[in-house]
């Protein structure tokens, strides 16, 4: 992004091939094209928005509404009811995700303290695996952990008195949300945890010298140097998950969800999903869809904005 | 005070060991468990009798998971699709991001942007879906291949390595006349063989991982992977026992050893993470830089 600058003396000897502007151009249009065809062109099925489209029917055959789904969101009360149900769905989760951002932080903070390099070794190794697993597999883990007939989580708990038969964690709506929250950390905290480590490491060794001299014992090292020195990294990447405050992503509440929890668990990624692609609602879905990308686009240049604005620096 | 500051020290010690301890067993547990699940005495897990250890050790649910049908198939389309996906992703976006370095190209940092921009906005799913569908995207493989050729951050990677290595090296290659291809080919790509490397890495992960894609875009049985297949294991009970069936009457074994719900599902579970633990160790490094270097912005 940077402007173009003149061209040193040496390159002026380039000349038969690649002195060709155009043709630079003409082996890049092909990878343009995939960015049009794949990011761009989908804008278009914005436009099914504004009708009222069957799968099936071409969507100029069908009839146009206007304003008719935007509308409906507020006017008709049971989407409405659905759509504030979502709503704070979402918000749960990307609150309880803001909550959790600071784990990371502690998790590569106390990491820290532990003087056995080895031991620090295998607990990133070990800890940031989780991460590299899809959700479909975390489901069938925890399917099988919280099996009610063969589960270890059950029959534990049975031995040890808390409960005396097996319970369908899975399939039941009580502390939906914190379950999600639990299995994404489970999922991500070592990973998260990967460039706080990072960020420690580049803290001048002198401030911790320094402060040793002056009779600082651990805590005080690392509550003011070690948790200071983090803090830039922590910001950016809060502002990041506020950009990113409707977008919790579909996967993870997908494989999860099931007739007894969906009430908790539909966030907004996955409503879309199931009004237009189980439902068969396009016109509507495509809305609700639209006002989202609408949504997370102005989070994102809010976010810019305070980035800007504290930092002097943007995050995009 | 200075004995009390030791013992504060050294409870805060033995309290962080055991935090550290706990979390990393229970991230390596669940990995145990599934495994143990799958080489014991079926009867035993499906009745939840294996819980720490394997218990009469056995390997005929591998043999006999492979010869579900739709599991193989799945298999070999998840197989290609990490392959051939990868290597599109790395050549793609490396090549793009070469020519980016290129300040002769025309409306370069129009370009650059309008690729870039695409990692900050989606249109939404809904309308992606339609627009796949009208594209003919869907039950065709290349719908795998085709949307993560050009993958925005790679290009970033790839575009702020290559400035910083000399350019006095391609300019030499140039002089003696090598074509954008060539020079590409011949010279950039083994010099950037480390970031590539990495890149590799995360796109054969998301790959291997991918299942919304399936979920959307596939109805045919042809083009299901191995984690699309997975789930539908973890919810259909229905397909499960029909297979159980099949394979009761094709073998004589032990019937303690017979295909259960549970065998199967964690069998499958098995097969579809084992790629991803056997690769992990040796490429944990490159995931790790992976990250350091997607902090440095473009």
């Amino acid at each position: 992004m940077e402007p173009v600058t003149s061209r040193p003396l040496g390159s002026r000897i380039r000349r038969v091939r690649i002195s060709d502007r155009y043709q630079l151009f003409a082996y890049a249009v092909p990878f343009l094209a995939l960015v049009f065809v794949f990011s761009y062109l989908p804008l278009y099925g914005w436009l099914y928005a504004f009708y009222n489209y069957r799968p099936g029917f071409s969507l100029f055959d069908t009839e146009f509404v206007g304003l008719h789904w935007f509308k409906s969101i507020v006017s008709n009360p049971t989407q409405t009811q659905e759509v504030m149900r979502v709503m704070r769905n979402t918000m749960a989760m990307s609150m309880l995700g803001l909550l959790t951002s600071i784990f990371p932080v502690i998790f590569a903070v106390m990491l820290m303290e532990i003087r056995s390099a080895r031991f620090k070794k295998f607990v990133q190794i070990f800890t940031t695996l989780p991460n590299f697993i899809s959700w479909v597999l975390v489901y069938a883990i925890a399917f099988m952990l919280f099996s009610v007939d063969m589960g270890v989580v059950n029959k534990v708990m049975i031995e040890l008195g808390f409960q005396d038969h097996g319970i369908n964690y899975l399939a039941s709506d009580n502390h939906t949300w914190l379950k999600m929250i639990l299995w994404s950390t489970w999922k991500g905290l070592g990973w998260g945890a990967i460039l706080f480590i990072a960020a420690i490491a580049s803290i001048d060794q002198e401030l911790y010298d320094a402060a040793k001299v002056d009779g600082a014992g651990r805590f005080r090292l690392m509550w003011h140097i070690t948790v200071p020195g983090l803090m830039p990294t922590y910001f950016v990447l809060l502002l990041l998950s506020i950009a990113n405050f409707i977008n919790n992503g579909l996967e993870q509440f997908y494989v999860f969800q099931n007739p007894m929890n969906k009430d908790h668990i539909e966030v907004l990624d996955l409503y879309v999903y199931n009004i237009g692609l189980v439902g068969f609602n396009f016109s509507f879905a495509t809305a609700v869809s639209m006002l989202k990308s609408i949504v997370s686009i102005a989070l994102l240049f809010f976010a810019n904005r305070m980035s800007k604005w504290v930092r002097g620096e943007s995050i995009i | 005070m200075n004995v009390r500051r030791s013992i504060g020290d050294r409870l805060f010690t033995v309290g962080n060991m055991t935090f550290f301890v706990l979390f990393t067993l229970l991230c390596i547990y669940p990995f145990y468990y599934l495994f143990i699940q799958t080489i014991s005495n079926n009867d035993l897990s499906s009745r939840g009798l294996v819980t720490w250890y394997p218990k009469d050790i056995h390997f005929d649910n591998y043999v006999e998971v492979l010869k579900i049908k739709g599991l193989s198939q799945a298999a070999i389309v998840s197989l290609e699709r990490t392959v051939l996906g990868t290597i599109a992703t790395v050549l793609g976006s490396a090549f793009l991001g070469f020519l980016f370095t290129k300040r002769k190209m025309w409306g370069r940092s129009f370009w650059y942007r309008f690729v870039i921009v695409t990692m900050y906005f989606n249109a939404g799913i809904i309308p992606w879906y339609i627009i796949m569908m009208n594209l003919h995207m869907t039950n065709n493989f290349l719908a795998y291949i085709l949307p993560g050729i050009v993958t925005p951050f790679y290009v970033i990677l790839i575009k702020t390595f290559i400035e910083s290595i000399p350019e006095a090296l391609q300019e030499s290659a140039e002089i003696d006349g090598a074509g954008i291809l060539t020079l590409f080919w011949r010279i950039v790509l083994p010099l950037i063989k480390p970031i590539a490397a990495t890149i590799a890495i995360f796109a054969a992960v998301g790959q291997w991982n991918s299942f919304v894609d399936t979920l959307f875009l596939m109805t045919d049985k042809a083009y299901y992977t191995l984690q699309y297949v997975l789930y539908k294991y973890m919810n259909e009970s229905n397909s499960l026992a029909a297979i159980m069936r099949s394979s009761q009457g094709s073998m004589n074994m032990d019937i303690a050893n017979m295909q259960t719900a549970t065998s199967i599902r964690t069998t499958v579970a098995m097969i579809v993470v084992a790629p991803i633990l056997f690769v992990y160790p040796f490429f944990q490094r490159y995931f790790v830089k992976g990250i350091m270097i997607g902090s440095v912005k473009g």
